[in-house]
């Protein structure tokens, strides 16, 4: 055990797999970077944030394949390849690039399996960096994961903490399925205490970060961590906060969500991908069905407002979800009073 | 090149199969009994067979959503073939993918593909796979020239080439692309293209079974031997619309009948080899007339079979969830 940032712990989790299983292939713009460059460097960026660098000196040119800055063909190609015999991790970079290639995780990748009748399996994962807070603006700053949990025959996981994206990316290369693996960019300098040998965390099993009797809180991603500095500070003012990562949106683990639903009979939901038809409404819908009785207030969300990913520092963070904001809807869920009906 | 007999009689019953098997489709859609959309293939069956016959169940190719010549050139089953396209639990993809995803990955066929242009990035995979396994296997995208446009397919060319895949993309150039002809859409040539990616380009006519196994051998050797990637362009004529209920009135009144007449790759083929002194008519008429049965047998079971139950509608979205 030892200190890991989210960037080191995913490539840890690429390499130990690598050395585990030789299907397992890297490609991506730059995974390596540098070939054919007039300096003859290798390995010149590991990534476009660093996140693979070292892999191509490990590994070579077979398992870690630079790409032209063409996202249709070589996810495309990673798609064919999974379902051929190997076990494809593709750098999708920045996840708003899928508008190049939806074509071929929507409509290949994803349907393989049904559409053959069960007899295809397709061991690919994408991995791409989502999320605001890095003044990257409107195309480079999207948190498109309800878009692919949308899509039935995909998974979609999003780690919230160095430890967690290990273990998650490491069950990631794993499965049989398809599976959108999405990195927050701002992250990758978290760090934390990560094992060094490799293990696995399941699929669709939530972890639970804080436990308190008053409301529930669920969140995703780096929204994970906001959630738990606001639950801290709650908790002194005397409000009990269970927080709730889901791990990945697809398989949700709905089971756990209702439970805790149950016990604390207030929600709050916290999202930062765009507020229509994202997480926060399929929690709210599943717990309005599946829960309806167990509420003592309305269920709140705390989401970004309907508009892109705006650039300066003052609008993102306007834009963005924050502790303050959690904070203030748990206050208010607290605060609610039910009235009565004359 | 000196084809084997074998060979030559089983791609002869492979491209009667599928004449059988479309011309069939097309009079029992017409009764209303076959869901979806159907694209025949008729006309085309001496590309599929002929590049098909230079390939084994190692090697993988990816089609279309005229896919059915594909199938049956690469060895899937035509009983489990029309099940599907009758939407039935037997169909080879148990009813859930129907005539444009019939797929086998046992015998290397990838899927048609409803998508334009969907094929050829796949098979950039599926080429990156014989080659990172060293399996001697060549990955063979078949693509008309309608996709010949997309995207997808230019990025391809250059993938392919950048990684020196053992890939084979042949374009099967049937002047149209839905109801727009290919001399509106396709800009430039696409031997320029090929050239522009750095690939070798092989042209032929796709009447003729003997110049396309001939362009295909050589293309699918080079490609075999390490070479990386060529480009096929095959030259056809469909004899039915884009889908079945196209009137096609886009086309001039005898364009059809004149590929019939002069560019039926079935005719021809028996002109050759009876000429030649191959093989007798009577060999010939033999299978034909045993296609016929496999044919009759083909689709009296398939609306014999089952349909799919409603437990499976749930099944098979994911390996494991």
């Amino acid at each position: 055990m030892s200190k890991k940032s989210f960037r080191q712990a995913i490539n840890e989790a690429l390499r130990q797999e690598m050395r585990r299983d030789p299907t397992v292939i890297l490609m991506g713009e730059d995974v390596a970077g540098g070939r054919g460059g007039s300096a003859g460097t290798q390995d010149a960026w590991g990534g476009v944030l660093g996140v693979t660098k070292g892999l191509y000196e490990e590994f070579g040119e077979t398992r870690v394949l630079d790409t032209p800055i063409t996202e249709a063909s070589y996810i495309g190609a990673a798609a064919g390849a999974a379902v051929t015999g190997l076990r494809p991790v593709a750098e999708l970079m920045f996840v708003d690039f899928v508008g190049c290639c939806l074509d071929q995780i929507m409509n290949q990748a994803a349907k393989f399996r049904y559409m053959f009748g069960g007899k295809a399996r397709t061991p690919l994962v994408i991995r791409a960096m989502y999320g605001a807070g890095f003044n990257a603006a409107a195309q480079h700053s999207q948190a498109l994961y309800p878009l692919f949990t949308h899509i039935p025959g995909l998974k979609v996981v999003i780690p919230s903490s160095p430890y967690e994206a290990k273990g998650l990316l490491i069950s990631a290369i794993r499965d049989d399925d398809p599976v959108i693996f999405l990195e927050n960019k701002v992250m990758y300098d978290v760090e934390e205490d990560v094992p060094d040998e490799p293990y696995a965390i399941p699929f669709g099993e939530a972890n639970l970060t804080r436990e308190g009797d008053d409301v529930t809180i669920v969140a995703f991603g780096r929204m994970v961590g906001m959630a738990n500095e606001a639950a801290d500070r709650l908790a002194k003012k005397g409000i009990g906060c269970t927080v709730i990562d889901p791990r990945t949106t697809s398989p949700l683990d709905s089971e756990t969500i209702l439970d805790c639903v149950a016990d604390t009979g207030r929600l709050v939901i916290v999202d930062e991908s765009s507020p229509r038809c994202n997480m926060a409404t399929d929690i709210a819908a599943l717990v309005a069905e599946e829960a309806f009785d167990s509420l003592r207030a309305p269920i709140r969300r705390v989401v970004p407002p309907h508009t892109p990913v705006p650039f300066a520092t003052v609008l993102e963070t306007l834009y963005m979800p924050s502790v303050e904001k959690i904070e203030a809807a748990v206050t208010a869920t607290m605060n609610h009073r039910v009235t009565e009906k004359v | 090149m000196q084809i084997a007999r074998e060979t030559l009689l089983r791609s002869y019953r492979a491209m009667r199969t599928i004449r059988m098997f479309e011309e069939r489709l097309h009079v029992e859609f017409a009764t209303g009994e076959i869901p979806g959309f159907v694209h025949l293939y008729c006309g085309e069956e001496a590309s599929a067979v002929g590049v098909c016959a230079n390939l084994t169940d190692n090697d993988t190719i990816a089609s279309t959503h005229r896919g059915h010549g594909h199938c049956i050139a690469k060895g899937v089953e035509v009983a489990g073939m029309m099940a599907e396209i009758y939407g039935r639990s037997t169909g080879v993809c148990r009813g859930k993918g129907g005539s444009m995803h019939i797929a086998d990955l046992a015998c290397g066929m990838l899927g048609a593909n409803g998508i334009v242009g969907g094929g050829p990035p796949l098979i950039c995979g599926a080429a990156l796979s014989h080659k990172t396994l060293r399996d001697g296997g060549v990955a063979v995208a078949f693509y008309g020239d309608g996709a010949s446009n997309e995207g997808t397919t230019l990025e391809s060319l250059n993938l392919a080439s950048v990684w020196q895949l053992p890939a084979v993309f042949v374009v099967e150039d049937n002047g149209y692309g839905e109801a727009t002809a290919a001399s509106f859409a396709c800009a430039g040539t696409q031997k320029a293209r090929a050239a522009g990616f750095g690939m070798p380009y092989i042209e032929c006519d796709g009447s003729d079974y003997f110049a396309v196994h001939e362009a295909a051998g050589e293309a699918i050797a080079h490609a075999r031997a390490g070479k990386g990637p060529v480009m096929l362009h095959v030259h056809l004529q469909r004899w039915y619309g884009h889908f079945e209920g196209d009137a096609m009135t886009y086309r001039a009144p005898n364009e059809v009948a004149e590929a019939r007449r002069d560019h039926d790759c079935l005719k021809l083929f028996r002109e050759r080899v009876t000429q030649a002194g191959l093989f007798e008519d009577s060999v010939l008429d033999e299978v034909d007339a045993a296609v016929t049965d496999e044919i009759e047998a083909a689709v009296m079971q398939a609306k014999d079979d089952p349909l799919p139950q409603s437990a499976d509608l749930l099944a098979d979205v994911y390996v494991r969830y």
